[in-house]
């Protein structure tokens, strides 16, 4: 897996490329959290070329959501490929991070 | 080894109430409408087709699981409610005049873990032995305290049967009738263990109540040595994972997906989901079992096996 970022206005997007597991999670995880550290920062995941998120991928999620959150951050994911819609939906984790289905809703909603 | 589900219901009793029945009814007759069904044979068939939410319930019982090992002496885990019925149950078969003797090993002294022991019938019958194993030192004490008044007018000393605790060690190994038996600590509130069973090639573990926290899931997690290539995993799986690592966090339970990751990387054949969060009803559970079959099939590695995944339900028996 890889991830690359770019801004759009206020807003980092990150692009992870490939399948976040037990082995890429390792990556997945400090680069969130460096992203979501600056207070008020606003954090966008693009999932659009994630294959697969497994728990741990998901449990650095959680980590950076809730350290935006203390923050006053704004942390969100858009994009997800059928595969990871239904992991998130196994995982009921569209319940506790904010997901669009497009970037481009994303981004008009964190702008 | 015959695995029997007594209680499968996670914190407390969850019987259905008369309105969750009549939804029942009121489905099964609506799916029979068309359908040709004049015999009492033709009837069971159609039944056999309904999900298992309509046609059956999960139950409401705590946790109890019996091991049926083939020998001479009955072994349970944990003394939820569902033990009320396999106490009656044995009597039931026996009578009071065949006296038996049950091991029973405890995950921890949790209530729903304990309450049903005031109503497990042999326990009031002379003759009957009751060996209560468990890493707890203070398992006589939860039993005689639940047992005592005011909260129960039939003291603990005063029962009939011959009660002993035997305190194990985690991390050994012990014989116990012809069960080889070896338990783990989990993270739980106050603790709790786990127990892996062997015995004629055939390994059970049953591990509830237990909080998985890793930094990263790999070989070096301990449980993953514990649980390797058990043919029967019983797993506290009363969450979703985002509420296991959110608001419920540190409570002491883990997930339906993190048992499945766990039980693929330990090479485990079947999957049981256990301890029933009390607020999914029948068809939830339904759902969630269709989930976590699903997950199985996302997350299995190339190559790998398939992981059989089951829910747990009041009554279920699982031959190894």
């Amino acid at each position: 897996m890889e991830i690359s970022e770019q801004r759009q206005g206020d807003i980092l997007v990150l692009i992870p490329v490939g399948r976040i597991n037990n082995d890429t999670s390792t990556l997945f995880q400090p680069k969130l959290l460096e992203s979501v550290g600056p207070a008020g920062s606003k954090v966008l995941i693009d999932f659009t070329s994630v294959e697969y998120i497994s728990s741990a991928g998901l449990r650095a999620l959680m980590m950076a959501a809730k350290q935006s959150k203390a923050n006053n951050g704004r942390l969100a994911v858009a994009g997800l490929t059928p595969m990871v819609k239904e992991i998130f939906a196994i995982s009921r984790f569209s319940m506790v991070v904010q997901v669009f289905e497009t970037m481009a809703e994303a981004i008009k909603a964190l702008s | 080894m015959l695995i029997r589900f007594w209680g499968s219901r996670g914190s407390l009793p969850s019987p259905l109430n008369y309105r969750a029945v009549r939804a029942k009814i009121l489905e099964a007759i609506l799916a029979s409408r068309g359908q040709s069904i004049e015999s009492a044979e033709a009837v069971e068939k159609f039944i056999d087709t309904l999900p298992f939410a309509v046609r059956g319930t999960y139950g409401g019982n705590t946790s109890c699981t019996e091991i049926v090992t083939g020998g001479d002496e009955y072994v349970l885990c944990d003394m939820g409610t569902g033990s009320r019925e396999f106490g009656n149950s044995v009597l039931a078969k026996f009578g009071p005049a065949k006296k038996n003797r049950f091991n029973i090993f405890m995950s921890h002294l949790h209530w729903d873990h304990v309450m049903g022991f005031p109503f497990f019938t042999p326990s009031y019958i002379p003759g009957n032995v009751i060996r209560i194993h468990g890493c707890h030192k203070a398992m006589r004490e939860t039993f005689a305290r639940q047992q005592s008044n005011p909260s129960f007018p039939v003291d603990f000393k005063t029962l009939g049967a011959t009660i002993e605790f035997v305190e194990l060690e985690p991390g050994r190994i012990y014989e116990i009738d012809g069960l080889s038996v070896q338990t783990i600590a989990q993270r739980h509130g106050g603790d709790s263990y786990g127990y892996r069973f062997s015995k004629d090639g055939k390994t059970m573990v049953y591990s509830t109540d237990s909080e998985h926290k890793f930094e990263t899931l790999d070989e070096n997690y301990p449980f993953v040595e514990f649980f390797r290539n058990a043919d029967l995993l019983v797993f506290d799986a009363q969450y979703s994972l985002a509420d296991q690592i959110s608001v419920k966090e540190d409570w002491g339970h883990s997930s339906n997906m993190i048992g499945v990751e766990l039980a693929q990387l330990a090479g485990v054949k079947q999957l049981v989901m256990y301890h029933h969060e009390p607020v999914n009803d029948d068809r939830m559970l339904d759902k969630i079992l269709a989930e976590t079959r699903r997950y199985e099939e996302i997350s299995r590695p190339e190559q790998a096996r398939k992981l059989i995944v089951t829910s747990a339900y009041d009554g279920l028996e699982i031959t190894l």
